[in-house]
């Protein structure tokens, strides 16, 4: 679109503060690439007005020399989280209407630190998704296309607005939330980066729960200097949700560009899935190249329990999410079908604004939960799930960080995996197993692979050690130098 | 374990979620599919080891038992599909 969009945030908040150009500017340029690109279907709320309102209060900032570390950044917003006055509908139908009276903590840490919000970004219905397939308000379309067809693929999931918006320069940045891989899946399949922090490391207060033992919000960016921006306002203690760490936020911008040399990274040999693409395979592999380049020390290590993840996970979330989703009773917000007895509103307000997938969830988690079953199954799901995370605390023993790829494919088209639920539960299998431990860890963008789609890296580190994992992603960057960026076919 | 349509049922009225006799069996089969491959978990050994009930070992914080926000009464309501007198509104479920 312009110049000022193809920025990164790192770049914009640098020429905001030498006076380059205003907030105004940079603000009006990307609500012009929104509007170019409304085909894509990212956005669900545009807040326009409101971006050049904030826009103008951070060029005030500016011109007094008052400015925050984000001050002036125009950004988009998963409609996951809660934003006073403006419509947050976690993608579902349940929540058609509603208007959170109040903001979350996470995005509050972002206004706070000067921010602009451009909008609210498209995504699976309540998190619950690999594709944004579960949306109420209909997929979003990946910027890249294969070289060899116009089909249109899916940007991942849940947070596949977030990740669209980044890769199509909409945004200069974006919030996201990762329970099984949200942010990292999306971030590999559109050639972006994304960092899910250790859990706690971010509040969860005013966002709309999935499952509240692994759900945790990150930042979508182009580059991991910009993730780690926009981590830096998004992390911090908070008391109105309990499971928030008590802990310093560290200087993460600081890592990026750290040296490496010395650090030992284990290759955990169970990744090495059956039917994984031999051109993320080749990736991978070029991946250790990279780091033994940088001075790291590569050591083979034995996740044993990996294949379990997945399906642990597939009891644990949607057991939390039945219990978390009993709120949608037509009461108090949100969608009500009016019927004659209580128990009928109940039950047809909840059929009509839940999709699909969420309710497929919500009957696995009253299911596993049930009289009978809990032992045998949700009871069994913490004990692997236990198991899991002493197979991380085990390796972290003898290493700092792992190298894994993303995801096992690159985008796949739209309607292609969403008739098999367990093909599309697949997508998750080497993010999950994060979540379940609650460690930190990042996608970066390694290389395009023959049809020209991006494939990306994970970097997996030890709780709250999310500054090496910003080092090597750095690293990783630098070594595989991608600079690809989707054909501009939305705008024709 | 295969769920029959009885046991989908049972488990839509828990949830209340109300799900069409016609869709019952099929989804019988969907949710047979999905938790028959959960039923891989069977292979892992997990004698003696300890339910992992959160993602990072840390005790629950205590706090004062103390009102910190009140008095938004309009806010709280301010979604609601149905309110009166500072009330929600639901159906009535005693004669």
């Amino acid at each position: 679109m312009s110049e000022l969009t193809a920025l990164t945030l790192a770049g914009a908040l640098e020429g905001l503060r030498a006076r380059r150009f205003s907030s105004a500017e940079l603000t009006q340029a990307h609500l012009a690439a929104i509007e170019a690109a409304r085909r894509l279907n990212a956005f669900v709320v545009e807040t326009r007005e409101k971006a050049m309102a904030m826009a103008g209060e951070a060029d005030a900032r500016l011109a007094a020399g008052d400015a925050g570390p984000l001050t002036g950044a125009p950004i988009g917003i998963k409609d996951l989280f809660c934003t006073q006055g403006v419509a947050s509908t976690a993608g579902s139908r349940i929540l058609a209407g509603f208007i959170p009276t109040y903001e979350s903590t996470v995005t509050a840490n972002l206004w706070r630190d000067g921010a602009v919000m451009l909008g609210k970004l498209n995504m699976d219905e309540f998190a619950m998704g690999s594709s944004n397939e579960t949306s109420a308000h209909g997929p979003v379309i990946n910027p890249w296309r294969s070289r060899t067809s116009n089909k249109a693929l899916s940007p991942g999931g849940s947070s596949g607005g977030s990740a669209a918006a980044v890769a199509a320069d909409l945004v200069l940045a974006a919030t996201a939330t990762d329970t099984g891989g949200s942010i990292r899946q999306p971030a590999s399949l559109t050639g972006t980066v994304g960092m899910k922090p250790t859990y706690g490391r971010c509040s969860r207060w005013g966002i709309v729960a999935f499952a509240s033992s692994l759900d945790q919000a990150g930042p979508l960016a182009k580059t991991v200097e910009d993730a780690a921006i926009l981590l830096r306002s998004m992390s911090g203690h908070d008391a109105k949700d309990s499971t928030s760490l008590p802990a310093q936020v560290p200087d993460f911008p600081a890592f990026v560009g750290k040296s490496v040399k010395g650090l030992r990274v284990g290759v955990p040999m169970e990744y090495h899935v059956e039917g994984m693409p031999a051109e993320i395979e080749a990736l991978w592999a070029r991946g250790v190249d990279w780091l033994k380049d940088a001075g790291c020390e590569i050591v083979e290590v034995s996740l044993p329990h990996t294949r379990y993840a997945l399906p642990a996970y597939y009891i644990i979330a949607p057991a939390e999410a039945s219990s978390n989703l009993a709120r949608y009773d037509g009461m108090r917000y949100g969608l009500r079908v009016e019927a004659p007895t209580l128990r009928e509103v109940y039950e047809q307000t909840r059929a009509a604004g839940f999709g699909e997938e969420v309710r497929r969830r919500v009957l696995i988690g009253t299911y596993v939960l049930s009289a009978g079953y809990y032992d045998a199954y949700y009871l069994k799901a913490l004990k692997v799930r236990r198991r899991i995370a002493d197979d991380f605390a085990e390796v972290f023993q003898s290493v700092d960080a792992l190298l894994t790829p993303t995801a096992p494919s690159a985008a796949f088209g739209l309607g292609e995996r969403s008739a098999d639920p367990i093909a599309m539960y697949l997508n998750d299998i080497f993010t999950v197993t994060v979540n379940l431990a609650g460690l930190p860890a990042i996608s970066v963008p390694g290389a395009l692979d023959a049809s020209g789609l991006p494939l990306g890296l994970q970097v997996i580190g030890r709780a709250l050690d999310e500054g090496t994992i910003f080092s090597l992603a750095a690293a990783l960057e630098k070594a595989a130098a991608f600079r690809a960026k989707p054909d501009r076919w939305w705008t024709l | 374990m295969a769920i029959d349509a009885d046991t989908v049922r049972k488990v839509a009225m828990l949830a209340r979620i109300r799900v069409d006799e016609a869709r019952l069996e099929p989804l019988a089969a969907e949710l047979s599919g999905i938790l028959g491959w959960i039923e891989q978990l069977r292979e892992v050994d997990t004698d003696g080891v300890e339910p992992m009930t959160s993602a990072v070992a840390v005790a629950l914080p205590m706090r004062d038992d103390v009102v910190t926000e009140g008095g938004e009464a309009n806010s709280v309501l301010a979604n609601a599909p149905k309110a009166r007198n500072g009330f929600f509104v639901a159906p009535k479920v005693v004669e």
